[in-house]
């Protein structure tokens, strides 16, 4: 974290500490270059992606939130960077490039709660059928579904 | 999931040949799409969704006590791995200290399922690239521990016997033994199995050399568990991040370096071992006596006696059965060493009653996404070695 901010302070929006964990709220632009960062950094070295999971806070404001499970092999250290995205917009910049991995993952949550990833190589619906209406891990989605 | 089987490299010489989701070898209803050049798969394309039952969507709809029972049917050949991770991630977010009996009970517990569902995946996989009579074998074994399981929950597969605060109920007495008489007769077994596939040149034949990834690229990949040790990678969360008293257990993370489909076999045959090691230690280790639920008034259910003796316990056994318990607003990531890879729970706290929100970080679905990896280049009968290889649960893959 310190030295996420050492690096670009522009990129550290806020951190959270809960039991133990730490979050780096990054502002939607600056993701992909803070992600590289951790990833390649050797004193970092983050090059594990555990998960990608999104949480919805319908009916506020900023609405999604994206968190990026980080994991450093070599240092046993974990860390969670989240991503707040509006309801109208919610689209985030894909990591592919940076974890491969993050495919499957972000074409998980494009599918349950509709996240957009930009420059994913096939961003389509994973566990839905194809023709599915809605995205249903959404807080306005009902849980028996429409009717 | 998609329907559509057409070309992706659009070759005039390849056919595009539907595997699945129905077949014997995908264990479930896995489909895979390949495309194929004569006998090799030039593109192999896994669809999956077959089994998505939205039990993370569930989840949010149940109290955090009702949710536990959700986690047994995602993994449903380790279910106590599943019940461990998620009572984890929400003793977690409460800030619960589990008593040490019930946190070695839950490593034995947890280990037995190892053992099991590792049994499973030799026997299942040996039956699909021909070996049949060590499926038997390994079944037989099986059955053992799942009475074991039986015996001590009442339930031989879904038993959400850990409960949020430490186990459901005392174990019955005697069960040690009959622990002990289980364990001590695996390690001939495995012997047994060993003789039948480790030496065996047509085992040999379909294993060594198929399905190939580097340490590199299983990392990209985000594989872990067996995969990731068979590359090379000695990494196991129950060492790098111990939790339920791990670090109080001697044994060895099992590493092989070829990163082929038999380096997975030998990695998961000597984790049988280890487990078997764990296992005896743990023995050793529990308590004859003592508590085997945290202290947590309104947590943790009180039990018959205490409802019925007095009204503290009545209300709140009355409380956690009507309402349940709010913890405090939050996000915990809860990751534990699954039969299959790094098992994660994301669970996330509104403060009220019911989880926010519930993800899965399933081995499986991402051990799964290697599979073009393995495959890709090699012939259509290794396609079946290479799905065995990743022992995946189609009910862990598509919750």
């Amino acid at each position: 974290m310190h030295q996420l901010r050492a690096w670009d302070a522009q990129s550290v929006a806020e951190v959270i500490e809960f039991r133990g964990e730490t979050t780096i709220v990054v502002p939607r632009e600056h993701l992909l270059r803070a992600a590289a960062f951790l990833a390649i950094d050797p004193s970092l070295h983050f090059s594990f992606l555990s998960d990608i999971s999104t949480l919805d806070r319908f009916p506020l404001e900023p609405r999604f939130e994206v968190n990026y499970h980080l994991l450093s092999l070599d240092r046993n250290e974990r860390v969670r960077l989240k991503v707040r995205l509006g309801g109208s917009d919610p689209i985030v910049h894909s990591v592919t490039s940076i974890w491969p991995t993050a495919n499957w993952h972000e074409r998980e949550n494009f599918d349950l709660m509709g996240i957009r990833f930009e420059g994913h190589p096939e961003l389509s619906r994973i566990l839905m059928p194809d023709d599915w209406e809605g995205h249903p891990q959404r807080k306005d989605y009902p849980v028996e579904g429409y009717r | 999931m998609t329907a559509t089987i057409e070309t992706v490299t659009g070759a005039a010489n390849t056919m595009v040949l539907n595997m699945g989701p129905q077949h014997p070898s995908t264990h479930g209803v896995l489909r895979v799409v390949l495309e194929l050049n004569g006998e090799i798969v030039v593109k192999a394309r896994p669809v999956i969704g077959y089994l998505h039952t939205g039990i993370e969507k569930n989840m949010e709809s149940k109290t955090y006590s009702q949710a536990l029972t959700m986690t047994d049917r995602i993994d449903y050949l380790a279910p106590l791995s599943n019940n461990l991770c998620y009572c984890l991630a929400v003793e977690k977010i409460l800030g619960l200290e589990i008593p040490k009996r019930a946190q070695y009970i839950r490593v034995l517990l947890t280990e037995l399922t190892r053992i099991a569902s590792h049994l499973v995946w030799v026997g299942t996989h040996a039956i699909d690239l021909g070996a049949m009579s060590v499926f038997l074998y390994t079944f037989r074994e099986r059955e053992e521990i799942m009475k074991i399981f039986e015996y001590v929950s009442g339930q031989r597969m879904m038993t959400s016997y850990f409960r949020i605060g430490g186990i459901a109920l005392e174990p019955p007495p005697n069960w040690l033994d009959r622990v002990r008489r289980v364990i001590d007769a695996l390690p001939g077994h495995i012997d047994e199995y060993e003789d039948l596939l480790t030496n065996n040149r047509i085992w040999l034949g379909r294993t060594k050399g198929v399905g190939i990834i580097s340490a590199e690229d299983a990392i990209a990949m985000g594989a872990s568990g067996p995969m990731l040790r068979g590359s090379g990678v000695a990494y196991d969360i129950r060492k790098a991040f111990p939790y339920s008293s791990y670090d109080e257990f001697d044994f060895k993370i099992q590493t092989q370096t070829a990163g082929d489909c038999f380096a997975r076999y030998q990695v998961r045959v000597a984790e049988i071992r280890e487990s078997i090691k764990i296992v005896r230690q743990a023995i050793e280790k529990i308590p004859a006596e003592g508590p085997i639920k945290a202290v947590a008034p309104g947590i943790v259910a009180p039990s018959r006696e205490e409802m019925k003796a007095s009204i503290e316990g009545l209300i709140y056994h009355f409380k956690i059965f009507t309402e349940g318990f709010a913890p405090p607003p939050g996000e915990v990531y809860q990751a534990i060493e699954s039969p299959r890879g790094e098992l994660g729970f994301f669970v996330a706290s509104d403060g009220s009653s019911h989880p926010y929100r519930v993800k899965v970080r399933a081995p499986s679905f991402i051990n799964l996404q290697t599979l073009p990896k393995l495959c890709e280049g090699r012939l259509i009968a290794d396609v079946v070695a290479c799905i065995g290889t990743t022992d995946i649960v189609l009910g862990e893959v598509d919750r």
